[in-house]
């Protein structure tokens, strides 16, 4: 009874997300120009909105790819529902566990090994050191690292780091996987191979979401599809094929299709 | 809570593992050198000050390393626990972890440092002619007090190091200060029961006042010092707790 509910329950829902980004030059200052600024009231923050009301569900096994040019928020929405950030406005829930990687290789730390470093993004994503001794044999030999385990990983070379991060989020069986501009890593060879993996783990029932401006990609993985621009939700929907089209229309004559 | 902690036992540990292997990287003498500086603190303190105060305080050495180890202990917890937040900024803008779970793997191991030096603390009482008794377990009591002050004390400068890089230099000048009133190589005795009073408003003091109190005269001290002991502990883990609550989901634009 129970179990029937929860199958029926969309695994994300974005329930009207606006985020608030502040910059401005407060990172750069130091307290004595804080305190100089806040007593002439020349303290000033810029705020803009970096997604402003966006909405949509995902059931267990779609794949959503977000579409967008550069800045229209995409990377801070992947924050947000993977609970980096939390929304300004309106809700995020998950069900699931969500393995998120963003800008890859990133958040390995240099001076160990390859092997150490496996375990503590292992630990991070939140799985035992139990799992991780049982998988680890298998996430090294499928990013093809046999031989470098005990290299430090700033001695990687930057496909070998993509390589390493895409094996250890794909082979821990997530519920929810996140991938940022994640698929195009690698040489032809390991993309082919990291496409085949991703399509049997949506197989296996994980909800993934997809970063991708490889719209080639988008087309032949996603069943959904969220187009962002400067923040705004253009559209969302099933009919990958037609958002596609009209997004590689927008990209040649930067005019934003009317009631889409 | 109890689960949550269970949950990231794996993080946690890996964490500490990662920070002791990049704190003694290409050194020779590795963790050696965590018991090394305190006790060449020790020494030079022992040569200097001997002349001026060794002679009215009895048991000087051990008088001295009691000040000593629990100032270093708390000068090295702080100082290297401050930058935590922000070094590890490239994980948590990049993955959901428990910030803090950063700056207890570094207390973690400035923490077994401050163990290796109290085995040797105790080896130096035993040769100065202190005699252990029943009440020398009560140093527990401060020991426990001290880690959760410099945790404390971490959380609250990790969080402001983050939004003000000065803290590290108004820190340094700040514990450099704090080391000549902590009675470190001198005894209190002397000032008027006000300035003693006034003493205790340093919690370092207070830890190094308990240590002396159990090794040198074997009794547990009054109610009021092991009251001011705790309550100092429990202070700066609840400021620095809520500092973190509050801005769990701010530090990300500041780093």
């Amino acid at each position: 009874m129970d179990n029937s509910i929860k199958e029926k329950n969309p695994i994300i829902t974005v329930d009207d997300v606006s985020i608030r980004y502040i910059v401005g030059d407060f990172r750069e200052i130091g307290i004595k120009e804080y305190i100089m600024r806040r007593l002439t009231r020349n303290y000033k923050v810029r705020e803009f909105w970096a997604d402003r009301h966006i909405s949509f569900t995902l059931d267990r096994g779609d794949m959503l790819g977000i579409i967008g040019t550069n800045g229209a928020g995409k990377s801070t929405l992947l924050k947000a529902i993977s609970g980096i950030m939390v929304p300004t406005e309106g809700r995020v829930e998950c069900n699931g566990r969500i393995a998120a990687l963003l800008e890859l290789a990133s958040g390995f730390d240099g001076d160990l090994t390859v092997k150490e470093n496996t375990y503590l993004r292992g630990a991070m994503l939140g799985y035992t050191k139990a799992f991780m001794n049982d998988t680890y044999r298998s996430i090294i030999e499928f990013a093809e690292l046999e031989g470098f385990e005990d290299r430090p990983f700033k001695q990687l070379s930057s496909g070998m780091k993509s390589r390493l991060a895409f094996s250890i989020a794909s082979l821990v069986n997530p519920d929810i996987l996140i991938l940022d501009e994640v698929l195009s890593v690698g040489d032809g060879a390991f993309r082919e191979k990291s496409e085949a993996k991703m399509k049997s783990i949506i197989r296996g029932g994980a909800t993934t979401i997809l970063v991708s401006h490889s719209m080639g990609q988008v087309r032949s993985m996603c069943n959904k599809i969220l187009w962002l621009d400067r923040g705004r939700q253009i559209a969302f929907g099933t009919d990958v094929g037609r958002l596609v089209d009209a997004y590689e229309k927008f990209l040649e004559d930067k005019v934003l299709p009317e009631g889409i | 809570m109890l689960t949550r902690l269970k949950e990231h036992s794996f993080l946690f540990s890996e964490l500490v593992k990662r920070d002791f292997k990049k704190k003694y990287k290409r050194t020779y003498l590795g963790m050696l050198w965590s018991v090394l500086s305190p006790l060449l603190t020790l020494l030079v303190m022992r040569l200097v000050f001997t002349q001026f105060f060794g002679r009215t305080v009895e048991h000087y050495t051990t008088f001295l390393f009691c000040g000593n180890i629990v100032f270093s202990y708390f000068n090295e917890a702080t100082n290297s626990g401050m930058s935590t937040l922000l070094s590890n900024s490239h994980i948590f803008t990049k993955v959901n972890v428990p910030k803090h779970l950063f700056l207890f793997s570094r207390n973690t191991s400035s923490l077994i440092n401050f163990g290796l030096t109290f085995v040797v603390f105790l080896i130096f009482c035993i040769i100065d002619g202190v005699t252990f008794s029943a009440a020398t377990f009560a140093l527990i009591i401060p020991i426990i007090c001290l880690v959760l002050f410099n945790l404390g004390v971490g959380l609250i400068l990790s969080a402001l190091f983050v939004f003000f890089r000065d803290v590290q230099y108004l820190w340094s000048v700040f514990t450099m200060l704090l080391m000549y009133v902590s009675a470190i190589f001198y005894s209190i005795d002397g000032y008027s029961p006000t300035v003693q009073m006034i003493f205790h408003l340093n919690p370092v003091f207070v830890y190094i006042r308990y240590f002396r109190i159990v090794v040198l005269e074997g009794r547990i001290p009054s109610l009021e010092l092991n009251l001011l002991a705790v309550g100092y502990a429990l202070l700066a883990m609840l400021v620095g707790a809520l500092i973190y609550k509050k801005c769990n989901h701010k530090f990300l634009y500041y780093v």
